[in-house]
Parts: structure tokens; sequence; C-alpha cells
């Protein structure tokens, strides 16, 4: 496929247009829409994620802790189709409705229905992390006086840090690997995102939208192979920082 | 109050609020599923073919579809996984090698489900020439889900004390009847538990069967493993985005079909893993 467009065209090209003729293959506008959209998933995940780890880890009581840790492996059993019809059902005519934007198929849809994708992994491993923190810290800190929260913010987190990370890491891996939510909600728009109100096109919806009707052997589906690569490339590198991250958890 | 209890008051109270953030829409998505499915599910729904294109009908093959691809999915992936699982745990060293196929695992657990699909098309359905059919989109998910089973079986297995493989061994028994009689019988439940959750993942995945199996519209049973058929998650995508004005009920019976079978898969593992922690005499 290399043929029709340099590596570096590929990467960085700006127009996708794989029917036309001659085939622009350019997937800078589908790179920036996953990153779009992940970065909006992140922010909204991350925080809550983690909040919810130290919930579930240091505050609740027992029972609470079970029911939580039930419904978060509810969330993470449900398919992903079916969360994304429930974002086409629920979420997209509200994003219309709130933000007054001609479709509610946009990044910031697909960004909620992602973070819940990723609120799973990031609550199981951060509050491994948390738990895996040896009881004699908390015991030491409550000790010299300090409150609960204390205890939590200033010794159990700082010492859980590396964990709560490969947490963070795991989940976005998560968000940039989905498929069939984002391709149903966000619109699939292969232009460059200006805003999080715009429909944009991830990488992984391209490919799923696409090989059906790609022509085998041709650039296009070559093309779509490529994309396959970068995306096997982006989980690789995240996989193993996170890797990196529990091990130096491990190491100590 | 003095001022560190005031901010730990509001910490906390900060904290509850994001775990209702999450827990809440859980809830949510949940209830409004069964309470707008529920109407949909009658015998006719579940035991009939679909019918004026989609928009009327049952999803009786989609169902079968579905039972068929998890099954070859598990047929295929659960001997390999159990022996990669044995021979990491019982008989790898702790060397280069080993090291490297656990990092490979680890990362084959996060790959993109849809590059499996391609992976799927291009080594199954193109190069070994299966074609579009179930026999393809089995072996999709199947590998799709060896990290799953791979991963948890080996956990299974190494939480096997020691000291059951060293009375086995001063007993007499050769190192595979170690394994065989000693060290999988504990681990059996876990083993278990990781093949049904590998299962509930194959049975709710939709972008490695898109172009690996998957049928848009065959109002009939596969005849054989090299047939077309459709599958239940992937019959949600195309009746909510793909074919207009079908009806809601249709739409909400199927995600609740789909859902409940998932749940269920998971369910029985949950429980399974409750009972064996409960019986853990070690």
């Amino acid at each position: 496929m290399f043929k029709a467009v340099t590596p570096v065209g590929f990467l960085f090209g700006k127009s996708w247009y794989p029917i036309s003729e001659p085939p622009q293959l350019g997937i800078l506008p589908l790179i920036l829409g996953s990153l779009l959209v992940t970065l909006g998933a992140t922010v909204i995940s991350v925080p809550i994620g983690a909040a919810c780890a130290i919930y579930i880890a240091e505050i609740a009581p027992l029972k609470t802790k079970e029911i939580l840790k039930a419904g978060i492996e509810l969330l993470a059993a449900i398919p992903s189709v079916v969360l994304g019809f429930i974002g086409m059902v629920t979420l997209v005519p509200w994003v219309k409705n709130i933000f007054h934007v001609p479709t509610g198929l946009t990044a910031l849809s697909g960004s909620i229905i992602l973070a819940f994708m990723a609120m799973p992994t990031i609550v199981s491993i951060a509050e491994d992390a948390l738990y895996s923190v040896p009881k004699s810290y908390k015991e030491g800190a409550l000790a010299l006086g300090a409150t609960h929260w204390q205890s939590i913010y200033r010794v159990i987190l700082p010492a859980a840090s590396s964990g709560i990370l490969a947490a963070v890491m795991l989940g976005i891996g998560r968000v940039i690997g989905e498929t069939m939510a984002v391709m149903m909600i966000t619109g699939n728009a292969a232009v460059i995102p200006q805003s999080f109100l715009q429909p944009v096109r991830t990488l992984t919806a391209t490919i799923a939208a696409e090989m059906g009707e790609a022509v085998v052997g041709s650039e296009h589906y070559f093309a779509l192979f490529a994309i396959g690569i970068v995306l096997f490339v982006l989980s690789f590198i995240i996989n193993v920082t996170a890797d990196l991250f529990l091990h130096k958890r491990n190491a100590k | 109050m003095k001022k560190p209890y005031i901010t730990q008051k509001i910490a906390f109270s900060l904290l509850f609020l994001a775990t209702l953030l999450l827990i809440i829409p859980v809830g949510l998505i949940v209830v409004i599923i069964v309470e707008k499915g529920i109407s949909a599910i009658t015998w006719q729904f579940l035991a009939d073919i679909p019918r004026q294109g989609m928009r009327a009908g049952g999803i009786f093959p989609a169902i079968v579809g579905t039972v068929y691809l998890v099954s070859g999915a598990i047929i295929f992936a659960l001997p390999i996984g159990l022996l990669a699982a044995i021979y990491l745990s019982e008989y790898a060293r702790d060397n280069l090698l080993s090291r490297m196929i656990r990092l490979a695992i680890v990362n084959l657990a996060g790959v993109p489900s849809v590059v499996y699909g391609l992976f799927g098309l291009a080594l199954f359905v193109i190069y070994f020439r299966f074609g579009t059919s179930i026999l393809s989109g089995s072996l999709t998910l199947g590998i799709m889900i060896l990290p799953i089973i791979i991963t948890t079986s080996r956990e299974a297995l190494e939480s096997v004390p020691y000291s059951f493989r060293e009375v086995s061994r001063s007993l007499g028994a050769s190192k595979w009847q170690t394994i065989r009689y000693t060290v999988l019988p504990n681990a059996l439940p876990g083993i278990l538990t990781g093949t049904i959750l590998g299962l509930g993942r194959a049975a709710g995945e939709t972008a490695p069967i898109l172009f690996t199996v998957a049928a848009f519209y065959l109002p009939q049973l596969p005849k054989s493993i090299l047939d077309q058929a459709m599958a239940l998650p992937y019959h949600l995508y195309v009746i909510s985005t793909q074919v207009p004005n079908v009806d809601e009920k249709i739409r909400y019976g199927t995600a609740l079909v789909l859902l409940t079978i998932v749940l269920c898969m998971n369910l029985v593992a949950i429980i399974i893993r409750y009972r064996f922690r409960k019986k853990k005499s070690w």
C-alpha cells in the first residue's frame, strides 16, 4: 500500500477518502479522533475511578464494599454493543438538547460512554494497589495523630501511586481499543475535530465500518490493516508501560 | 470540630459522591433495559426467525449463532489455554523465555478486539480459506479469550500451596501424576471461573465477528460450521444503527437477551468463586 502513500503521509495526511480516485489515505483525522475521545474519557474516568477505588478500599463498610464490587463487575461484564445502544437511546438525545447541537452523536457522548468502560478496569486495579499497601504504613500515620483522610492522602496514596498509574494506563488502553460503542455514538465523520461537540471517527471504528466494503487486496484494504498495526503498536506501548509500573510496585 | 476533621468529612463525602456517580448509572442501565425489554420477551420472540427485514419476528437464529460461536471458541481455547497455563506454572523456569511469554500474554489481553477481527479475517477467512463462517469466527474468538483463560488458570494453579506438591512427590508420584491428581483438582474452580468469564466476553464481543462470521440478515439456522451465521451482539448493532424504523421493543428485547446471557455467565463464575473460597481450607 505504500505505493499509494508514504508512511509519513499515511500517519500525518489530513484527509481520509479511501474510495476516491486516487485514494487519499491520511489517518491524522482518525488518530486525532481517537485521541480526543480517549482524552475526554480519561478526564472523566480517572478522578471518578480513583475516588471510587479509595472509597471501596479504605472507607466503605464491609457489606457496602461487597455490593459496590459486584456492581463494578457487572459494569465490566456489560457487552460494549449494549452500552453503545444505551448511549444511543439515552445519552445522545440529552447531549443534543443540553448543548443545542445539530446532532448528539459527538466526541463528548463517546467519551462519556467510554469512561464507563474504562472505570471498572481503573477501579479494580487501583483498589488492588491501595489494598496491597502494608497496613503498618497506615497504622504508623494514625499513631502519629493523623486523621484517617490525612493517612490516606499523605501515606497510602503516594505508596500506591505506581499501581494507580498502571490502572490508569490499562483503562486508557481499554478506551483506545474500544470499537462498537464508539462506532455507534461518535457520529463517524472522518474530519479533523475542532471541539468535543462534533462528530469524530476513531481508528477502531474506521476498521470496523469499512472493512466490510474494502476490496480484498486493494490499497484501501491494506490501509485498514495498517491502521490495525497502528492500534496494535499503541496498545503494546500502553500495556508495556502499565506492566512496568506494576512491576515497580512488586519490586519494592 | 477541628479543621483536619472537617477536611476529612468533605473529602469522604466527595469520594462517596464519585462512587455514586459510577454505581447509579450502572443500575439505571440495567433497569432501563429490563423495564423496556421485558415486554418484548415472548416465546415467539425467542423462537422465531426475524421477519419483514428484521422489523418483526424473533431472534432465534442470532441466539443459536451465538451459542455455536461460544461453544466453538471454548472447544478451541480451553485445551490450549489450560496446557499453556500448566506449562507456565509447573514446568517453565523463570528465564528470559518465560518472561517473554508472560509479557506477550499480558499484551495479547490488551489488544483491541477489532484487531483480533482483522487477524481472523487475514488468517482464517482468507489465508486458510475458511470463508466468513462459524469456524473462522470461533477460532478468532478463541484466540481473543486465550489470554484470559491462561492468566486465570495460571493464577489458580499457582495458588495451590507448594506443600501439596511436595507431599505428593514424597509419596512417589511423578511430576505429571502430581499435577494430574493433586494440583489440577484443587485448581479446578479457579480454572472454571476464568473459562466462564472468557465465555461471557466471547458472547458479548462484536468487533471480532464483524468480518469473520456475521451475516447481516439470514433468516435460517446455520447448517454446518462453514456457514455464515447471525449473532446476538451483531444483530443488536444492525437493528439499532443499520436498519431504520425497527420497533424499539425489538431493540430493547435483543439487548435484554444479550445482557441476560452475559450476566448469567458472570453470575455463575462469581458463585463458583464464592463457594470455592468458603470451602478453601488452606
